[in-house]
């Protein structure tokens, strides 16, 4: 067995899992410290949710070990399950249950001392005061995601395993929840969530980048966009549309991408970017300024040399 | 402080939450819960009518081999009752038996030569009764009445010289035919209280787990520390109730509307039910954990409803079928329950008489729990 340092919540290493002939999870290797808000990006069916599960006990690796919180996740899952909140990314708390009901559940299967008095304390911190005997199943999106995290909240564990807990809730409610997951992490609780939203990312302490299975970035956001190098320019100016067009399959140029009003232009070998923008450079219809890259500039570029790479191997 | 070991506490707080979750979501479900009540009462209410239905006008012929007063005072007592309708007096069997054949009787009553002479001689003479007992209920009630009768016609009579108040003597030959074993109505309502416990509880527990893999609440669940054993515990557990209910008011309804007797004691009946209750969760919650979905685990729950319908000795004899087919009706719960509500109820049997078909019910309910809980999916795997 592996002896996890003991700031070490997530330490694991060369995790795969494959469905049929599908490798979903290739040799996946994350240690996540604690305290930590630590990010897991990537686009969909990219193997975030598998990756989760595999952590909490839900999926068998196929390859590759490691431990949370100090426990084997092959052999101890029993133990990680005590410790740890686990948000899925469907709700799957009881709709036939009201608020009240599904947290005494939970209060009860975790075996705390007063699940009532447990519910009731969620249920004023998480400001769900008022709505608490109304069935799951009838709140709105943003009411059922405070709910589930009040449920994985409620045995005060020391892991959070969030699974795209902030898709399809409104601006304000998001925000609410990453202050509420950022007080929560203040309290010492480690947080591992999976998110599409770059301004969410930009929230965490660390992220992963995770595509086709296979993550491709990891590290603090700064140190993230840092590492890939990119250099960019932000375009403005009339008729982008056709610059996007042209600039798209030119050597050198890894990232062409529409951003707000303007377009992000870049690459990671800096001559080349010059070489391949020289002969609009000067135009005067458009306006070139140098520019920081995004992460989700960073993004674009890991995915699309990711797809090259996919397709060279192919072929 | 506390007397129970601290894992054992939580164990237990986890089968009581699951408990409480299942009890819950029960009360909210109108639909089963409606079920739960219907089902049995619908049951009981159609069957009853078969019970309840005293035959009446049940076609007869007589065969009179012998014309004596005490003949022709059996005949009028006969037509004088409201159970049998004397379509025709014959005189040679030939032709009772042509009617006994096609039909048009269902009963023939014999009167053989010699019949009154030997009363008188006090000897027992024998009326032939033949029954067509393609229709045991009916057949059996009228065959009942039939001495009572007789008896009061020969009574009234007074034409037998044997003084009163001695009863005359006479036998009443009964040969049942087309269905030799022709059960009595007191059978159908312990049959009918075992039937109705396997169907509801079986559906009841086949849905549980699927249920919880479809709607995607088994992802949250099998994240929480609970482990199988308790999971199933928690869920078979409300169903007990339900199905004690369910018990309680089928025999209830059998005793005080139907008449069934209960000879033997009535916590032993409560006790063994309870076993029985718990033996057909257990298989239906093995069947809800092999299954992928609800439709594969009701049709399962279906496969297995069958043979205990038709090999428990509900519907036939069990004393009657082939051995191979007793040998599949021996793991049935359904058989060895019959037996114990027949036993119970019907001939007062004691714990030490019915303690073989106990040990079956707990021994099928161990398989089935022990199935189930190797069976679980506890990953998404
Ligand atoms: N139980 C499963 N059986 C087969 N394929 C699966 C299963 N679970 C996930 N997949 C596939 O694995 C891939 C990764 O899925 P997932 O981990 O859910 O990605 P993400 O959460 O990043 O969107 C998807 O293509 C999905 O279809
Ligand atoms: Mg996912």
């Amino acid at each position: 067995m592996m002896e996890a340092a003991p700031d070490i919540v997530i330490d694991v290493a060369g995790l795969t899992k494959t469905f049929g002939a599908r490798t979903v999870v290739k040799d996946l290797t994350l240690q996540v410290r604690r305290g930590q808000i630590y990010g897991f990006l990537g686009p969909n069916g990219s193997g975030k949710t598998t990756t989760i599960r595999m952590l909490c006990g839900l999926l068998t690796p196929d390859g590759g070990a490691g431990t949370c919180l100090g426990y084997d996740i092959r052999t101890q899952s029993h133990l990680i399950k005590r410790r740890v909140g686990y948000m899925t990314q469907r709700f799957s708390l009881y709709q036939d249950l009201s608020i009240r009901e599904n947290l005494e559940f939970v209060g009860r299967v975790f075996g705390l001392e007063d699940p009532r008095a447990a519910a009731r304390e969620a249920i004023d911190r998480l400001g769900l005061g008022g709505r608490e005997n109304q069935l799951a199943g009838e709140l709105s999106g943003g009411w059922k995601q405070r709910l589930a995290l009040g449920a994985c909240i409620l045995p005060r564990p020391d892991l959070l395993l969030l699974d795209e807990p902030t898709a399809g809730v409104d601006p304000k409610a998001r925000r609410d929840f990453w202050n509420e997951i950022h007080d929560l992490s203040a309290q010492g609780l480690t947080v591992l969530v999976s998110t599409h939203y770059m301004d969410e990312a930009e929230r965490c302490h660390e992220i992963a980048y995770i595509a086709y299975g296979e993550l491709l970035a990891h590290g603090p956001v700064d140190e993230v966009v840092r590492a890939a190098g990119l250099q960019t320019w932000r375009v403005s100016g009339e008729d982008l549309h056709s610059l996007a067009a042209a600039l798209t399959h030119l050597p050198g140029l890894e990232l062409v991408a529409p951003f707000g009003a303007s377009l992000h232009v870049g690459g990671r070998d800096h001559a080349a970017v010059e070489a391949a923008i020289a002969p609009w450079r000067n135009d005067p219809r458009y306006v070139w300024r140098a520019d920081e890259p995004t992460l989700e500039d960073v993004f674009i570029d890991l995915m699309s040399r990711k797809r090259d790479n996919f397709r060279d191997t192919a072929s | 402080m506390s007397l129970i070991p601290a894992r054992a506490r939580g164990a237990l707080s986890r089968i009581y939450a699951m408990l409480m979750k299942e009890f819950i979501q029960l009360r909210r479900d109108r639909i089963t819960l409606a079920t739960m009540i219907t089902v049995p009462l619908m049951q009981l209410f159609l069957f009853g009518f078969a019970i309840n239905t005293t035959p009446r006008d049940l076609p007869t012929a007589v065969l009179l081999q012998e014309n004596t007063d005490v003949g022709r005072s059996i005949l009028a007592a006969l037509r004088n009752t409201a159970f049998f309708d004397i379509r025709k007096v014959a005189t040679s069997e030939a032709e009772v038996e042509s009617l006994l054949r096609s039909g048009s009787v269902l009963f023939v009553i014999e009167i053989p030569a010699g019949f009154e002479r030997a009363l008188r001689r006090g000897e027992t003479p024998a009326m032939l009764v033949s029954a067509d007992a393609t229709d045991p209920v009916a057949a059996g009630s009228a065959l009942g009445a039939l001495e009572g009768v007789v008896q009061s016609a020969l009574s009234r009579d007074r034409v037998t010289g044997v003084a009163p108040p001695a009863p005359p003597t006479f036998e009443i030959r009964q040969h049942r035919r087309f269905n030799p074993a022709g059960s009595s109505q007191l059978n159908i309502v312990p049959g009918l209280l075992g039937t109705i416990l396997t169907m509801t509880m079986l559906i009841f527990t086949a849905l549980s787990v699927t249920r919880e893999v479809e709607r995607g609440t088994m992802e949250s669940l099998l994240a929480m520390p609970i482990r199988p054993l308790e999971i199933m515990l928690g869920k078979i557990a409300p169903y007990v109730v339900v199905g004690f209910l369910q018990a309680t008011l089928i025999v209830s309804a059998g005793v005080f509307v139907f008449g069934v007797p209960m000879l033997g004691n009535l916590a032993l009946l409560a006790g063994l039910t309870t076993l029985f209750i718990a033996a057909n969760l257990s298989i239906g919650y093995t069947f809800s954990t092999l299954a992928q979905n609800q439709l594969q685990a009701v049709q399962m729950a279906m496969m297995f409803f069958l043979p205990n319908i038709l090999l428990s000795g509900f519907m036939f004899p069990f004393a009657g079928m082939p051995l191979w087919a007793r040998g599949i009706g021996e793991c049935l719960p359904l058989t060895h329950y019959i037996r114990i509500v027949r036993g119970i109820m019907l001939k007062g049997a004691d714990l030490a008489d019915l303690q073989h078909d106990g040990l079956w019910l707990v021994g099928l309910m161990l398989v089935a729990m022990t199935i189930a809980v190797r069976r679980f999916r506890q990953t998404l795997d």
